[in-house]
């Protein structure tokens, strides 16, 4: 090993490995050193943070309340095509019938129904009163087969029909919510809708009302698909239990009365034909919609395309407009305030100069509600600056301000809790340009104004830079003050996203406009990584 | 001048001469006068004669200072205290404190223009117009920290107003004892609201602090490790949750704690707060870290120390004052952070902010200025114990305060 030098091999470390690899190994160790100290916090960052986030971007488009509630209907529908003046075929409207009548049993309908009616008004109370009527639709056979025998309408007799015979000896008289139903064998070759019908309610009696299915009547859904079993099914073969009502039902249902469900759902409501609603249904029924993002951009999914929204409901590009108006205008009034107060700063006396610096500190350390909840006390009407103002007979007792509860107020209170946002990386910039720049100006003959315009201010523009992003990335993303001081004309693109997030509980178009806003910020924060570099950002 | 000569003795004194008393500083007192007179004198519906007599007055006030009261600081009491019985015999103990400040105000005019001190921060050569673009600069500053400072100053005194209005009442103005009491500060240690609100955040605040302080720390030392991959991107995920707008971490963490059953949690809110408070403890902590010698751990290596040892005995102390100011950092956001809980949480984690969010918004109760005012001064303590920790960390590192 001594001997390494002497060789033309590859140099050598102290363990006889090669010195590169010996290095490279090192920095390896180096680096997962780094990423063990970092992973920790990464990870949470990630789950507690960045996940949500992302989750709530995927709520933007995602789209499956009507794939899941009406799955029957929706592939029924595939072949239909809303520019045809006619209403789809009956298969449809059956599948309409079916996937309606489970929902109603679930309660999902009304929440589809309001998933839809931000789409098409109407929807919502169309789906409410279908829920309630698809059972009188139903019940049509039910009556029907009990008036042909009663037992038709029978919890026991249902689960002995249905039910293997091990599972219904188990659930005979067991407490609720009984053995697992099980369905018998070869019954749904016979009766393939009703055993299916049924095991959908034997199942959904289980597992939602935790009910034992031997010990409830079966839905009117069960009847209804028997009918169409026994007009459609040869049922000569079965000879199991209930075989002689399964007969006698067979002979009878040749006279049953069977409104078609086509005309049934359309004598309902009128609705139930129109190529909008029902064209609603089919555009939104992929599991994944722009619909939320061109709500947000004032534009609508239509059945017959993309389409303008209407312009009484255009509000979205108006408010986002707004926002981004009051955004910039606010990062002006910072820089106007703040540069001529970040550059006496940087002029005066360490000594002075962070006596002034507590004047800026204590605004920017002070809660975000408490300097709100100031601006409030002094815009007020009844506030501290009119009644100054009336007391000095500036105005009189008739002609108080309106500050607060418009945009003034909304744009007063936000220059004030974001201007130490400015001022603190002007002053950061300010203090490192070098006085003599100046000085040789003057001396070369410029004006004060040619020495600050043409030396001083081109090196403040990285400050004026960073700390117009930081400020505009801020204000852009305003809740609080707007809502508090902002009244209706001066709320920003945030208070309607939590509109939707608490009281509409749109959340699809609450994540869309969020995502949007989030995009906007993100490219600002890009720029700002490469203009100022996140590592360098100060605090106080 | 007194005070200028005694230490500045060995700079040179220019004499910059005094300005014109009859032309300059009586016509500039005069309308300083005028001002006030003005003002006053509207109060009672008579701003023409308050004018005229504001104006006697200062232009009086100017003749008589700058002519013979060398001894500013007597001058300038005697202006103030004869101003203030003025304004007692008009308005009682509220007159006489605006008479004070009209006093020291007038008083303080009187000789900054006729002493020539507007001239201070210009150079001797500087033209009338430069040295008015001069004051009226410093003016402009003046407005703006007027404008940065007042708006937290005022609700001070509104908090012990013994009615429940958002203003001065005539009591407060005319300084009489019955126009103030502490009833806002007793409702806020008594009701139960404030009460469980104050302890939630109590609650949260240094659990979240705790999370973002342990995580952050080593995530900060990992950090400003010499060979770091993928730094950049490691630190724009670190840093996101200050930037991203609260509204859309807020909806993101509402919609993604309902679904692991967090939301309306105490523990969903830790995290929640955690997480915005990090950015604030790795940007502090970096910061700490990036004047730190390298050589000392090394040295205490080569003295026998292993790592765990030379990390708790000498990088830890070194850097132990970002640490504290990042976890500062991180108490407040939590402590004052309203969206995010507001989503998040439940009634059982409402915290103080939350309670002052809806005070404001639906039955808006004087008890807040109370409150506001306590988080003021527990902002002014935080900001000192910064201030403390920074100067500190520059001693111990050898960086001398400027």
């Amino acid at each position: 090993m001594s001997d390494a030098s002497d060789t033309n091999g590859p140099v050598l470390a102290a363990d006889g490995r090669p010195l590169k690899a010996s290095l490279n190994r090192a920095l390896r160790k180096q680096k997962m050193r780094a990423l063990m100290l970092i992973a920790p916090l990464l990870i949470f960052v990630l789950v507690a943070f960045i996940l949500p986030i992302a989750d709530m971007l995927f709520r933007s488009v995602e789209n499956t309340i009507v794939r899941d509630t009406l799955p029957r209907t929706v592939v029924a529908m595939s072949s239909w095509n809303s520019d045809e003046a006619e209403t789809p075929d009956e298969a449809v409207y059956r599948a309409l019938f079916i996937d309606v009548f489970l929902a109603s049993e679930a309660k999902t309908h009304t929440r589809l129904g309001s998933r839809l009616n931000y789409e098409t008004t109407g929807i919502s109370s169309l789906f409410r009163q279908s829920g309630r009527e698809v059972g009188d639709m139903a019940e049509v056979y039910e009556d029907q087969f009990e008036d042909l025998d009663a037992r038709w309408t029978e919890d026991v007799f249902w689960a002995e029909f249905m039910g293997d015979p091990a599972w219904f000896a188990q659930a005979q008289g067991a407490e609720d919510p009984g053995p697992t139903f099980v369905l018998k064998d070869g019954i749904s070759d016979v009766l393939p809708k009703t055993a299916d019908a049924y095991a959908t309610f034997a199942n959904f009696v289980q597992v939602e009302d935790e009910d034992n299915p031997a010990a409830e009547d079966p839905w009117a859904l069960v009847h209804a698909m028997l009918y169409e079993d026994l007009t459609e099914q040869d049922i000569s073969g079965y000879d199991g239990f209930g075989a002689d009502l399964l007969a006698d039902a067979a002979a009878a249902v040749e006279g049953f009365e069977a409104p078609s469900y086509k005309s049934s759902f359309i004598d309902m409501d009128e609705d139930w034909a129109s190529p909008e609603v029902l064209g609603t249904i089919q555009a939104y029924s992929p599991p994944f919609t722009p619909g939320y993002f061109l709500k947000a951009v004032d534009m609508q999914l239509t059945p017959d395309g993309i389409e303008a929204q209407s312009e009484d409901r255009a509000i979205y590009l108006k408010l986002f407009w707004r926002t981004v108006w009051m955004s910039l205008f606010i990062t002006g009034m910072t820089i106007l305030l703040g540069y001529p107060v970040a550059f006496l700063l940087a002029k005066l006396p360490m000594r002075q100069s962070s006596l002034l610096m507590i004047l800026v500190l204590l605004p920017f350390w002070t809660s975000l509600l408490v300097r709100t909840s100031a601006w409030k006390v002094l815009l007020q009407q009844q506030g501290v600056i009119n009644d100054l103002l009336v007391w000095s007979g500036l105005i009189n007792e008739a002609g108080r301000l309106v500050m607060i509860n418009n945009q003034l107020g909304t744009i007063i209170a936000m220059t004030h809790i974001l201007l130490p946002f400015m001022i603190l990386p002007l002053y950061s910039v300010m203090a490192t340009i070098p006085p003599s720049y100046v000085r040789a100006a003057k001396s070369l003959g410029a004006t004060n104004w040619v020495a600050f315009w043409r030396v001083y201010f081109p090196q403040s523009v990285p400050g004026i830079g960073a700390g117009s992003i930081l400020v505009f990335i801020l204000a852009i993303g305003y809740y609080i003050t707007p809502a508090l001081v902002g009244g209706t004309s001066g709320i920003f693109i945030s208070n309607r996203i939590a509109y939707h997030i608490s009281s509409s509980l749109n959340w699809g178009l609450a994540a869309a406009l969020g995502s949007i806003l989030l995009a906007a910020v993100l490219i600002l924060y890009w720029a700002y990584d490469r203009i100022v570099g996140i590592d360098n950002v100060k605090l106080g | 001048m007194t005070d200028a000569t005694a230490n500045t003795a060995d700079e040179l004194i220019i004499d910059k001469g005094r300005p014109s008393l009859l032309g300059f500083t009586v016509p500039l007192t005069a309308a300083m006068g005028g001002l006030f007179g003005f003002l006053t004198g509207n109060t009672v519906d008579q701003g023409l004669i308050g004018f005229v007599l504001g104006l006697i007055y200062g232009g009086a006030a100017g003749f008589i200072l700058m002519s013979f009261v060398a001894n500013r600081t007597a001058g300038r009491w005697a202006l103030i205290i004869l101003t203030a019985a003025l304004g007692f015999y008009l308005g009682k103990w509220g007159g006489a404190a605006g008479g004070a400040i009209v006093g020291a105000v007038v008083s303080w005019w009187a000789y900054w223009i006729g002493r020539g001190d507007y001239r201070d921060g210009v150079p001797t050569y500087a033209t009338p117009g430069q040295t008015l673009w001069h004051v009226t600069y410093l003016f402009i500053c003046g407005f703006v920290f007027f404008f940065l400072i007042a708006p937290i100053l005022t609700i001070i005194p509104l908090s012990f107003n013994s009615e429940n209005f958002f203003t001065f009442t005539p009591e407060m103005l005319g300084l009489s004892p019955e126009g103030y009491s502490l009833k806002h500060y007793e409702d806020f240690f008594t009701n139960s609201n404030w009460q469980s609100a104050m302890w939630n955040s109590l609650k949260i605040a240094p659990m979240a602090t705790l999370l973002a302080v342990g995580f952050g720390t080593l995530a900060a030392i990992g950090l400003s490790q010499p060979h770091v991959p993928f730094r950049r991107a490691i630190m724009a995920v670190l840093i996101s949750p200050m930037i991203v707008p609260l509204i859309i971490s807020a909806a993101g963490m509402y919609f993604f704690y309902s679904r692991v059953n967090l939301q309306g949690t105490y523990l969903g809110v830790v995290l929640a707060h955690a997480a915005l408070g990090i950015p604030f403890v790795i940007i502090t902590v970096t910061a700490t870290l990036v004047g730190f010698d390298r050589s000392l751990t090394r040295a205490a290596a080569n003295l026998g120390a292993d790592p765990v040892t030379t990390f708790l005995r000498i990088q830890m102390p070194l850097i132990l004052p970002g640490v504290i100011s990042g976890g500062l950092f991180a108490f407040i956001t939590s402590f004052d952070e309203v969206v995010v809980v507001l989503f998040v949480g439940s009634a059982q984690q409402k915290t103080l902010p939350w309670q002052m969010f809806i005070g404001l918004r639906e039955q808006i109760s004087p008890t807040i200025l109370a409150v506001a005012t306590i988080l003021v001064t527990l902002s002014i303590a935080l900001l000192a114990t910064i201030e403390i920790l920074r100067r500190r960390s520059e001693r111990m590192r050898g960086l001398s305060p400027q």
